[in-house]
């Protein structure tokens, strides 16, 4: 077995660890962060514990759709097979690129996103009755982690194997 | 992490912004005919504690320590809100020197929610500890003490305990490295040279004596404040207009309770923004202070009504409210 032959698996594993990692890190702190200000809110004000967990889980999507590109990707370089395909350098690289969008957009998205629940958060805190319009918000941001998942999803998918 | 650590206070303060009262709480307590019955509506809103007996002051005093109980709760560090519990510690401080010298003993005149309780500054006191004390309290501790022993002036001591205390909230501010409490800490200290400038002008005080009694601060210059006491009431309305403080200038006119009301609604206009504010220190600050213009302001018709003030003498002294 020789490294510049086994090349093009590492990258293509690569891609799939990246899209897993990048966003699943991000949607932590997203989480996380919104976790803090719906903790805040509970504490006053336990009836609001339902709606609150709700917007604390939206920046929690972009580790799912990272997970999404890491499983195909896995299944399509037969990681997941367990037989492992005969990936090139190129095809490696390629499979690489194709998963950047997910794991970059993935990343700074659901952090912008964990913002902005904490923010609805705070809504829902004085007006629980503005639920409807405090959700909008932060699920505006999903679009961009949505259509950075398209992107990488297609790629994935059409790159030859 | 550092420009997320409010994440969770401020949230919780949102939470709690719900229970602050509006000026409709307000008119709806100054509609209360007596002060029971205005006591009796403040219970019913979830003022005080379970037990049933308890007078106005209990009530407020509750209050106020439910609010800094909350804060200490929530807040990541505690030294930013210093600004706000110096006047107590400081009031501690000339409390215990005053009943050192005066060799009484009432631990009643204390506040007990600040960092030095009454007994143990009349300990550090009694035995002229002063270096127990924090280092912006130490010297002037020590000057007031000798100064009310030596000439036994009440007033010099006062002037003595207050500068330092003005000086140390400025620097507190200045410390805390939020632009809000500076800000805040900033407009205290000016809001006290004026005080202090308007009523030396009434009592023809010296120019030596306003210098010691006023702290610098950058949103005024104390010897131009100085300069227009010395020249007259009107000489100072004139120099506050050329401040920031122009509002101020009118209601000084009118008279001295609606210049300490237009201070405070100065205040509370300039916190209203906090209320959109949600990863820094400002929702806090502006929650506690919204709690004392609201403790005070229940405070002002309760102690109206007991006293049969008119309904309009009451409403010239109400506070604008936060929410």
């Amino acid at each position: 077995m020789n490294i510049a032959g086994e090349m093009g698996i590492v990258l293509a594993l690569l891609g799939a660890a990246c899209a897993v990692l990048f966003a699943g890190i991000g949607s932590a702190i997203g989480v996380g962060i919104a976790g803090q200000a719906a903790s805040g809110v509970v504490t006053e004000d336990p009836s609001k514990f339902a709606k609150v967990l709700v917007i604390q889980l939206l920046p929690g999507t972009q580790g799912l759709y990272g997970l999404l590109v890491g499983f195909i990707t896995l299944s399509k370089i037969g990681i997941l097979g367990g037989e492992l395909a005969d990936i090139s350098v190129t095809t490696g690289l390629l499979i690489l690129a194709a998963c950047l969008p997910i794991a970059i957009v993935g990343l700074l998205s659901a952090i912008s996103q964990g913002k902005t629940a904490v923010a609805a958060i705070g809504i829902v805190a004085k007006k629980p009755d503005q639920f409807g319009k405090a959700m909008l918000f932060p699920a505006m941001v999903e679009t961009y982690a949505i259509l950075a998942l398209l992107v990488s999803f297609l790629a994935v998918n059409g790159i030859p194997v | 992490m550092s420009k997320t650590k409010y994440t969770y206070a401020v949230a919780r303060i949102r939470a709690l912004e719900v229970s602050l009262f509006s000026d409709m709480v307000i008119e709806q307590l100054l509609a209360c005919k007596t002060a029971e019955q205005g006591l009796q509506f403040v219970r019913e809103k979830g003022w005080g504690d379970a037990s049933a007996d308890m007078d106005m002051d209990a009530v407020l005093k509750c209050e106020e320590e439910k609010a800094w109980q909350v804060i200490r709760e929530t807040a990541p560090d505690m030294s930013v809100f210093d600004v706000l519990s110096y006047p107590k510690l400081y009031h501690n401080l000339k409390a215990a020197i005053k009943a050192v010298c005066t060799e009484t003993k009432d631990l009643n005149i204390f506040y007990d929610d600040c960092s030095i309780s009454g007994e143990e500054m009349m300990q550090i006191i009694e035995n002229r500890e002063f270096q127990r004390l924090p280092d912006h309290m130490a010297a002037a501790a020590e000057e007031a003490f000798e100064t009310l022993l030596h000439t036994g002036d009440g007033q010099l001591c006062d002037i003595c305990v207050d500068k330092a205390a003005l000086e140390a909230i400025r620097e507190a501010g200045k410390k805390s490295k939020e632009p809000m409490i500076e800000n805040y800490a900033d407009t205290t200290v000016a809001i006290a040279d004026i005080k202090t400038a308007v009523r030396a002008q009434k009592t023809g005080k010296s120019a030596d004596f306003m210098r010691s009694a006023m702290a610098e601060c950058g949103s005024i210059s104390v010897e131009r404040l100085i300069r227009a006491a010395l020249a007259g009431a009107d000489e100072i309305a004139r120099y506050l207009e050329e401040t920031s403080y122009a509002g101020g200038a009118e209601a000084l006119k009118e008279s001295p309770s609606a210049f300490e009301r237009w201070c405070d609604n100065r205040m509370t206009e300039t916190l209203k923004a906090q209320k959109y504010e949600i990863f820094s220190v400002g929702p806090l600050l502006g929650y506690l202070l919204a709690r004392e213009n609201e403790i005070k302001t229940v405070r002002i018709i309760l102690t109206g009504k007991q006293n049969g003030f008119s309904d309009d003498a009451i409403r010239e002294r109400i506070r604008e409210m936060y929410v």
